[in-house]
């Protein structure tokens, strides 16, 4: 049975002069149908002038990409019962997506932004020589791990909602890392050394990713962008050893050690290591010196407040001896590994009887009753999570 | 109630006030926090960056040790950061027996212990609301923040990802920073910034745009008339609070803004001494929250006990 929704447009024509504003239509609609039908619905008897972008319907073709009640994703794969249920007052917002400049309404630039920076990675195999005189032969485990970006249909939600491109729009962002990852993990090319210094060296790289979970969240297809960002800092830093102008390697390697030496992370040796090296003298390195002095009115303040005191900063609490000893020890046995052992839940999905580990308590009694979530298996990954403020 | 606590490393460091709140606040809750004094590091994501099997093992020998505490009901920590990087390893972890298998293989031969699936591990910020209840909690107010507006500042690793964090319908926890500051009789800010991120990850890599980050939130907040920004994640707390006069000069404007742990705003509500609660140790002082000579918080004096 068809059902009423309001869907509140954002519209907006930089040619005309005028400012964005909202334009509310009510579409009759069953209630599974997408949000992208109940707009062309709305652009079909209301008004012809609605911009939105789109193609297959089908979540494939990755042109759909909006903001549905503030979230980013694909119009086409959004029910209109679930964005309704999500609404703030009922009506379900669609806005265009972010970080991009619009075109017109819910059509933004993808070419100003998403595809110059796909560009800028590289975005094709460069074979290794000799050239063999038919396929390539891999073996199958060598492209597991790069089936996860692969997945990606550069529909650019990610992008949309990538907090570092929102104060740096140099940044590369979460969809190109990820692509550069499809290339970097393909044991085919003959590049990934090359590769992986450019994106380490850059500014805005890899390094420039803050951890925000935001494009993981945004995805609708569970690529998960800042997973691949990481497995590239991973292969930069310990495969490669590649010492980048940007801190990222030597932070790394310095929180690493830190703790190993202490148990705990001491902050106060985290900084100048991760500027001049890691080991005690780092501090005395040319580019940590600048760096102190930058920060010295943060650090007398936090001294005058009693924040941080001198011994506190100098000396660094750590565990006891035979707890220092069995971290060691896990530090050494997993060291000595010929190769990292890795889980992507991606590709190995979960076993059966799973239920998420932060599910409150009562529902992991239950043995996942309602409360718990059952996680999407292998071969259905990124099933849509609810909708949610945060995403 | 009996929980076996995980402070972290920056509440024991650079952020003590955080460590020290929270033992004053518990008692006051009931709570007894037995202390994981032996466990190590979560990471923060980083150690997990360089190598995820090392960053597995080291939380599995806490969670193992967690799960040793004698009538522990679970385990509790005060930091957004290690809440989000050890649910990522437990979520390995919980998700296969073969994975489990060798990691305990480590544990076992390495620190005699076992990391048995299925820990549940709480920051002090969903404890609260799940365990304790707001009407509980509400209950033991003896300040109430009356027209205290603060903004909620609740940190990435808190809230995403909303399915591996168990955030959803029934339990939304992205929402209960402001159930706290209600119940706690304060009036919540809506601005911008409250689910973004603080920028401190990258203060080494790209100092210029972790700053940016700060910088945009506390003024979004101070926009939007915030008298103080509470937050579950001391990693947060560094960036807003003590760079914050480095942010000011990098988004060109003055903030002031005050940020409190949430075990402060707690413990103000239950009637304690700001003072006994580190809140003079903060870089921005939180003037706008308190008169410091009468220890007043936002012009309500506190009732007798």
């Amino acid at each position: 049975m068809p059902e009423q929704f309001t869907l509140r447009l954002r519209r907006y024509d930089p040619e005309s002069g005028e400012a964005p504003y909202w334009d509310e239509h009510t579409v009759e609609l069953e209630p599974h149908r997408s949000v992208l039908e109940g707009i062309l619905q709305a652009k079909a008897r209301f008004d012809g002038s609605i911009g939105i972008r789109c193609s297959c319907r089908a979540a494939i073709c990755g042109s759909c990409g909006v903001r549905i009640n503030g979230q980013p994703g694909l119009a086409c794969h959004t029910h209109l019962e679930h964005a309704a249920a999500h609404a703030k007052d009922g009506a379900i917002e669609v806005e265009p997506m972010g970080n991009m400049p619009i075109i017109k309404d819910l059509i933004v630039d993808m070419d100003a932004v998403h595809w110059k920076k796909i560009q800028r990675v590289t975005p094709w195999l460069m074979n290794r020589e000799p050239i063999p005189e038919r396929e390539y032969e891999v073996p199958r485990e060598a492209m597991i791990d790069v089936t996860q970006s692969m997945a990606c249909i550069q529909c650019g939600a990610c992008v949309s909602d990538c907090l570092s491109m929102e104060v740096d729009p140099l940044f590369i962002g979460p969809a190109a890392l990820a692509k550069a990852y499809r290339f970097v993990g393909d044991p085919r090319d003959a590049e990934q050394f090359d590769r992986l210094k450019d994106l380490a060296e850059d500014a805005h790289g890899i390094y420039d990713c803050t951890h925000c979970f935001k494009c993981i969240e945004a995805c609708p297809k569970g690529v998960a962008p800042m997973s691949q960002i990481m497995r590239l800092r991973r292969r930069a830093s310990d495969d490669h050893g590649i010492n980048d102008s940007n801190n990222g390697h030597r932070h790394e390697i310095s929180f690493t050690n830190l703790v190993r030496g202490n148990g705990l992370l001491w902050e106060a040796e985290l900084l100048p290591r991760s500027y001049g090296g890691d080991s005690w003298f780092g501090k005395f390195a040319p580019k940590a010196g600048l760096e102190l002095m930058d920060s010295l009115p943060v650090i007398t303040k936090a001294l005058l407040r009693r924040k941080v005191t001198p011994a506190g900063a100098l000396k660094p609490h750590k565990l006891s001896k035979p707890d220092l000893q069995q971290v060691d020890g896990i530090y050494e046995r997993v060291g000595q590994r010929p190769e990292r052992y890795e889980l992507n839940l991606y590709i190995s999905g979960y076993d059966e009887d799973d239920v998420s580990p932060a599910a409150p308590s009562d529902a992991t009694a239950a043995g996942g009753g309602d409360g718990g979530q059952n996680y999407p298996g292998a071969g259905q990954p990124g099933m849509s999570p609810e909708e949610s403020p945060t995403r | 109630m009996r929980v076996a606590y995980w402070p972290g490393c920056v509440s024991r460091g650079f952020t003590p006030e955080l460590h020290g709140s929270m033992a004053k606040v518990a008692p006051l809750l009931d709570l007894e926090l037995v202390e994981l004094d032996r466990a190590s590091c979560c990471g923060a994501g980083v150690i997990a960056e360089h190598n995820q099997e090392l960053a597995d093992t080291l939380n599995a020998r806490t969670f193992a040790l967690a799960q040793r505490v004698d009538g522990a009901e679970l385990m509790m920590n005060i930091c957004s950061t290690c809440q989000g990087a050890q649910t990522e390893c437990q979520e390995r972890l919980d998700a296969s027996a073969e994975y489990r298998a060798a990691i305990n293989e480590t544990l076992r031969a390495e620190a005699d212990l076992v990391y048995e699936k299925g820990l549940t591990n709480k920051n002090f910020l969903w404890l609260l609301v799940e365990e304790i209840g707001l009407d509980a909690l509400s209950a033991r107010v003896r300040r109430p923040l009356t027209d205290l507006r603060v903004g909620p500042f609740y940190g990435c690793y808190i809230v995403r990802p909303t399915d591996r964090l168990g955030i959803d319908e029934r339990y939304p926890r992205d929402t209960y920073l402001a159930q706290v500051i209600e119940a706690l009789g304060g009036t919540v800010v809506e601005y911008a910034g409250a689910y973004k991120c603080c920028g401190f990850p990258i203060i080494t890599m790209n100092k210029d745009a972790s700053l940016k980050q700060a910088g945009r939130h506390l003024g979004d907040a101070v926009d939007a008339a915030a008298d103080c920004l509470v937050t579950p994640c001391p990693l947060c707390h560094l960036n807003l609070d003590l760079q914050q006069p480095l942010a000011e000069r990098v988004v060109g404007r003055a903030l002031n803004l005050p940020v409190l742990h949430l075990p402060q705003l707690v413990g103000l509500a239950l009637g304690l001494d700001p003072k006994e609660l580190g809140m003079n140790r903060h870089v921005v002082k939180p003037a706008s929250v308190i008169d410091w000579s009468t220890s007043v918080v936002a012009q309500t004096p506190a009732r007798a006990a």
